[in-house]
């Protein structure tokens, strides 16, 4: 670089631009956390959806699944599965079936959850499902 | 080795080796479950395997860059590491913390992990890379802490340089960004939201500061080049880094419940993050290029320009890959950001951490300016093993990725996961077979330190 543009200029655009992007971003974030109640529809996290985000948690389901497009990329999307499978039924019985006995498939450990829990999944996958994601997945495959 | 406190970088540098192994092993025993799905079930689960994987990658790198700082620091502030003692007491605390969470992962069911580690108390367990019982990341906070002391008080009392203020900077960034690892609100878009914060702003933010600053002390030392001219280049660099990098976060808020305007922020701003690596490159090379001594490691300055190039195509070229969000609507959460991922972390912090390590370590030993010719021929090897497989599993991840995105969900009749995930599975056999290659890479990096011959004394060009 030639001897015009100095290093203490370069240090001046480090500082300065790194101060008005990080007061930019804090301002942006200021700005989704008016617009996101009206998105994530807060007002239905009742305490069985808080429960069943603890389940989730607890089972470390994300090291599998992905929700919303993030987590782990070797079992499906779950953040519509409510959707995609109509209902919670088929999401209970699945997950008490488990694991399948088809030699060579990818498995799904036996979580033993109690009704009181699978129910409280069920409810934090059906409250998930109805975020407003912009569209996204593309198809209700995932 | 200037300062005899230097030393304590070298426990470091081998712990991060050690699990450097781990990370790889388990990582050959997901890529088998991709294709052969009951293999080691119910032993070690997917889920169990990819957090082991992942914890002993952040936690070598982790590693890596406390052993970087201690090297460094002393040599930079022209002093002695303010406690030589607290920074080995840290390191027992971190790998002691650190082998038990690993071993609590492999033999306790994860839920009863939680219990036993009271996670009901301040719940921050399950999330992704963030799995860590509270009471390890409390344990994380404390060691952090205590290494950012004793960094802190070495810079603050001796000579300050742009190296180590960057350094500095770089540290207490991460420091206080992983606190955001302490905050998980029932709400699941807020959760996400900030979750961001520790993954994004570290490896798209603070941990480049940290990468640029050991970037900067290697080529000041391999290359003899004037301090000014490096420490110029480093703050356009970093500049560039935090420019496009903090709004870049947007690239993450387009489909999880943020409003739709990320889609734009996030879609100009991190196309430009290519940029600061670019210029890394140009760097690196440059530097290199205009080189006022011949030092006799040749091995440390092929891979600091490795890193310059990987970072590029890692970061740089496969992160613009899928960042635009017309884009990135397809592809979001499919094998094309695995792919990203571990060109990304290899070619950024597993490459500027062996390139650290390659520079110090032979003096850390009592061998001098440099290994024997045979001991670097052997490294080199290495060096081309790993860098080149881990190039063809971004490839077959791509491929698998692009059909992926195109059977499931880019097309008329779009099919299950499952369906299209057997569909695909000749590309993560190839992808297995060249993670067998990066593993005969890293034990050809580990018998590089056992070659001997004669060490090389640095010579004056």
């Amino acid at each position: 670089m030639s001897e015009i543009f100095t290093k203490s200029m370069a240090r001046n655009i480090y500082y300065g631009g790194s101060a008005f992007f990080i007061l930019l971003f804090l301002a942006l974030t200021f700005d989704t956390s008016i617009a996101l109640p009206k998105r994530d529809h807060r007002e239905n996290i009742t305490p069985q959806v808080a429960q069943g985000k603890v389940v989730w948690e607890v089972n470390d389901c994300v090291g599998c699944h992905t929700l919303l497009g993030e987590g782990s990329y070797y079992a499906p999307e779950l953040g519509n599965v409510y959707k995609r499978r109509g209902g919670g039924a088929f999401i209970k019985a699945w997950i008490k079936m488990m694991p399948t006995n088809i030699p060579g498939r990818r498995k799904m450990p036996q979580f033993n959850l109690s009704e009181e829990e699978l129910d409280a999944l069920v409810a934090f996958l059906k409250w998930s499902s109805e975020i407003d994601t912009a569209g996204w997945p593309p198809n209700i495959e995932g | 080795m200037q300062y005899s406190s230097q030393s304590v970088a070298k426990p470091y540098f081998i712990a991060a080796i050690g699990l450097f192994v781990g990370q790889i092993l388990f990582g050959l025993i997901m890529g088998l479950q991709y294709v052969v799905g009951d293999f080691l079930f119910p032993l070690i689960p997917f889920n169990v395997a990819r957090m082991v994987h992942t914890n002993l990658l952040i936690v070598w790198l982790l590693f890596g860059f406390m052993g970087a700082s201690y090297y460094l620091v002393p040599e930079e502030s022209e002093k002695e590491l303010h406690s030589p003692r607290l920074a080995i007491a840290l390191f027992w605390i971190f790998l002691i913390a650190g082998a038990l969470t690993i071993v609590g992962y492999l033999l306790v069911p994860y839920a009863r992990l939680a219990e036993l580690t009271g996670d009901s108390v301040l719940p921050t367990m399950g999330r992704e890379f963030l799995e860590q019982p509270t009471i390890t990341k409390v344990g994380i906070v404390i060691v952090i802490l205590g290494f950012l002391y004793n960094i802190g008080m070495t810079i603050l009392q001796g000579r300050k340089t742009v190296v180590s203020i960057v350094l500095l900077t770089g540290l207490v960034g991460l420091a206080v960004f992983f606190l955001f690892a302490f905050y998980n609100p029932e709400n699941l878009v807020l959760d996400k939201y900030y979750w961001w914060w520790v993954v994004h702003l570290w490896v798209e933010g603070v941990w480049e500061l940290i990468l640029g600053a050991i970037l900067a002390f290697v080529l000041i030392k391999v290359t003899g080049v004037d301090r000014e001219i490096i420490e110029k280049w480093l703050y356009v660099i970093i500049a560039m880094t935090l420019i496009t990098g903090i709004l870049g976060t947007g690239h993450h808020y387009y489909w999880i419940g943020a409003p739709e305007y990320w889609q734009w922020w996030g879609s100009i701003f991190s196309a430009l993050e290519p940029m600061p690596f670019f210029l890394m490159v140009i760097y690196a090379f440059t530097m290199v290029n205009k080189r006022r001594r011949e030092h006799p490691n040749k091995a440390a300055t092929l891979w600091a320009l490795g890193t310059a190039v990987m970072a590029f195509l890692g970061a740089g070229v496969w992160g613009f890959l899928h960042t635009l969000s017309p884009v990135n609507y397809y592809t979001h959460g499919t094998q094309i950001t695995a792919a990203h991922g571990h060109l990304a972390f290899y070619g950024a912090y597993v490459m500027i951490v062996l390139t650290m390590i390659s520079y110090a370590m032979p003096m850390l030993r009592g061998r001098a300016a440099a290994n024997s010719n045979k001991a670097q021929v052997w490294e080199m090897w290495s060096f081309w093993l790993m860098t080149v497989s881990m190039v063809f599993i971004t490839l077959f991840l791509t491929a698998a990725g692009v059909l992926q995105v195109y059977l499931q969900r880019a097309t008329e009749n779009p099919l299950p996961f499952m369906v299209v995930q057997d569909k695909i599975a000749l590309f993560y056999w190839l992808r297995e077979i060249a993670g067998v290659i990066f593993l005969i890479g890293l034990v050809v990096y580990i018998i590089s330190f056992f070659v001997g011959g004669e060490s090389k004394e640095e010579a004056a060009a």
